[in-house]
């Protein structure tokens, strides 16, 4: 699905700052990944380039079999929006629009039917357990129901992979909990998930675990069992 | 497009009091633009209907003398118009002449009715005359067609001579004048308009051609022009015109004393390059102040992009097109100056239809006739087409710049700001 080989990327400025050196990485279809590091060890830097919200200077990026280099900004948008769904650790719901407006927006984008893509919306809402609560804009939801807000629009469009950058960032550990779980579903269900976090207890929820030291792939680590994690996953989050 | 409408009162909805502030500086602009064309074209019409007592596109020609010796017959020859002339005009100038009027005074008459008696002259005239020369008829008709062809002894006298040939009172048209024993009815009076000291009495240019015995002659050959626009178009003509008398009359073709040319259609031309002057700097005054309510405007959408950064780049990384981001601005900012535009522009209209109730209708008396200063102060449909549309070009294009700023930034630096 994702296939990363000598990915660099170099931040320009008064002080060049060369934070991706050489990423091989290879996402097959279906698998549930969870990238780890310190803050400033690039993670969060893969992770937009894997999401195309950010270019690399060097090395090669296949998604889905696609290449994805130099995109014109309108092809760039157009592949956000068919082939990932974002989750991010601030939720980024727009404000003035309730949680039904928001889920639905990407398909606004795809020139969908107002009528159409409310009703989808409803849908995922419902999936997520959040029927009740599809009028309410972000500011009257909790936590966890924002992201939850979230994780509708980011399926909605059915993508291919599912990108979370600290989706439990901001939420305590209670609905972490509950947001994990919800991922840990839609692995079931067949998606491609890569999480970013700097959470031991989230990371070891999945099934591979990539460390990222200082811009490069520290190791890989194959997590058999997630739900069985050296730090307890029912006990301790944080 | 409900979909865009939606954003964008969302989007005003959110910032009221900028909105308002900044579609009040649009208003204001498109008001002023409308109050002053109104005003204008109320002086300008005001210049018409004053003007309108006198004929401004006639261009008269009486016989000159010649200047230049010509196929052997000496320069200081007078020049005699006759119907020849009248023939030529209409065939070779049909261009730019929409009436040809040939006319022929007879002076030296003594006219009398009872015991009443003064000198008068006669001038044989056809009906356009009165036309082209503002005639005001204050009671009976002018000379007409039937006058024309039946060699009718018919005349029409100004005001100031019925009260002078009638002075016991009572209505002058039907009676009977006498002009050296020759009888003539009065078929019509005119108001004398005191710009000149001959007391004319016009009668049909048959009649006096035929009664005076002046076989073809004419004295005067008075036109009214059309297409003419300017100076050297104006200059062009008379040239061509003396030439093409000079074929007639065998005088030199670049012998311009030859004709008399008296041109009321200059002053006419420059009444109109006057309005037209006028006219230009009501609409750069008006645009200067729409200018700066679209500016205005430009700053408020700005700042709203940068406000929005966050929303822009949310809304990119799922899927918007950098076009829609744009399209998304400037709809928004066509919308806010069509909006209070629009007020502005009905306001102004409103205002302007007050000031033709009002002073629209006030006259100024300036003794020798009266005067209107503000003469219909509205503006004409087209003026408000015209606005509208300079209304969404410039909403436009105070968004285009702010929305080209919104997708300058990489979605994920939009992201974070």
């Amino acid at each position: 699905m994702i296939r990363l080989t000598n990915i660099h990327k170099t931040y320009q400025g008064a002080q060049p700052l060369h934070v991706l050196k050489g990423i091989n990485l290879h996402i097959k279809k279906g698998e549930f990944v969870a990238v780890m590091g310190a803050s400033g060890s690039g993670k969060s830097t893969l992770l937009n380039i894997l999401g195309i919200l950010d270019s690399y200077d060097e090395g090669e990026y296949m998604l889905a079999g696609t290449p994805i280099r130099n995109l014109s900004e309108t092809r760039a948008a157009d592949y956000r929006n068919r082939m990932i769904g974002f989750i991010f650790q601030s939720f980024n719901l727009i404000s003035f629009k309730n949680a039904v407006e928001n889920v639905a927006l990407p398909l606004f984008y795809q020139g969908v039917g107002r009528r159409k893509r409310n009703q989808l919306a409803l849908e995922y809402l419902d999936r997520l357990g959040l029927k009740d609560w599809a009028h309410h804009y972000p500011g009257e939801l909790s936590g966890g129901q924002k992201q939850r807000v979230a994780i509708a629009r980011a399926l909605i469009t059915q993508p291919q992979i599912i990108l979370a950058d600290e989706p439990t960032g901001a939420l305590d550990s209670q609905t972490s909990l509950e947001v994990m779980e919800i991922l840990k579903d839609l692995h079931r269900q067949g998606l491609t998930i890569v999480v970013v976090t700097h959470e031991s207890g989230v990371a070891y929820q999945t099934e591979k675990i990539v460390h990222i030291k200082d811009g490069v792939i520290e190791r890989i680590e194959e997590n058999l069992n997630p739900d069985a994690n050296p730090f307890g996953i029912k006990t301790q989050m944080k | 497009m409900l979909d865009t409408l939606q954003e964008i009162y969302g989007a005003i909805m959110r910032s009221k009091m900028r909105t308002i502030a900044t579609g009040f500086a649009v208003a204001s602009g498109l008001f002023l633009i409308i109050v002053l064309q109104g005003a204008g074209n109320g002086v300008i019409n005001s210049f018409e209907v004053n003007m309108g007592n006198f004929a401004f596109d006639a261009i008269h020609i009486f016989g000159g003398r010649t200047t230049k010796p010509h196929e052997g017959i000496k320069e200081g020859r007078f020049i005699q118009l006759d119907t020849r002339d009248v023939e030529m005009t209409q065939r070779t100038f049909s261009h730019y002449v929409k009436d040809v009027m040939p006319s022929l005074n007879q002076s030296g008459l003594t006219v009398s009715h009872g015991a009443q008696h003064q000198s008068a002259t006669l001038m044989g005239v056809n009906p356009a005359w009165a036309q082209a020369n503002a005639v005001k008829m204050v009671s009976g008709r002018f000379i007409n067609e039937i006058d024309l062809r039946q060699k009718r002894k018919s005349v029409v006298i100004s005001d100031v001579n019925a009260r002078d040939l009638f002075p016991h009172g009572g209505n002058a048209v039907g009676e009977m004048l006498d002009f050296n024993g020759i009888p003539y009815t009065v078929v019509g009076i005119y108001k004398d308009n005191q710009m000149s000291n001959e007391r004319t009495f016009y009668a049909p240019f048959t009649t006096v051609s035929v009664i005076y015995n002046r076989g073809e002659f004419i004295n005067r050959l008075s036109m009214l022009t059309r297409h003419i626009e300017s100076d050297s178009a104006m200059n062009r003509f008379m040239d061509e015109y003396t030439r093409a008398s000079s074929q007639i009359h065998s005088f030199a073709p670049d012998d311009r004393q030859a004709l008399w040319i008296w041109n009321q259609a200059e002053s006419n031309m420059q009444m109109k390059k006057t309005q037209r002057i006028l006219h230009t700097a009501f609409w750069i005054l008006g645009l200067l102040t729409l200018v700066s309510g679209v500016v205005g405007v430009s700053n408020i959408m700005l700042i709203s992009v940068k406000e929005r950064t966050r929303e822009f780049g949310i809304r990119r990384a799922i899927g918007a097109r950098p076009w829609s981001i744009v399209r998304m601005v400037m709809a928004e900012s066509v919308v806010i100056t069509a909006l209070f535009g629009y007020l502005g522009m009905l306001l102004g209209i409103f205002f302007c239809e007050y000031m033709d109730s009002t002073v629209g209708n006030q006259t100024m008396d300036i003794g020798v006739f009266q005067a209107q200063y503000f003469v219909n102060p509205t503006v004409d449909l087209s003026t408000c087409l015209t606005a509208t549309v300079i209304i969404v070009i410039a909403g436009a294009l105070a968004g285009l710049f702010p929305a080209l700023d919104a997708v300058k930034v990489k979605p994920i630096d939009a992201l974070r700001g």
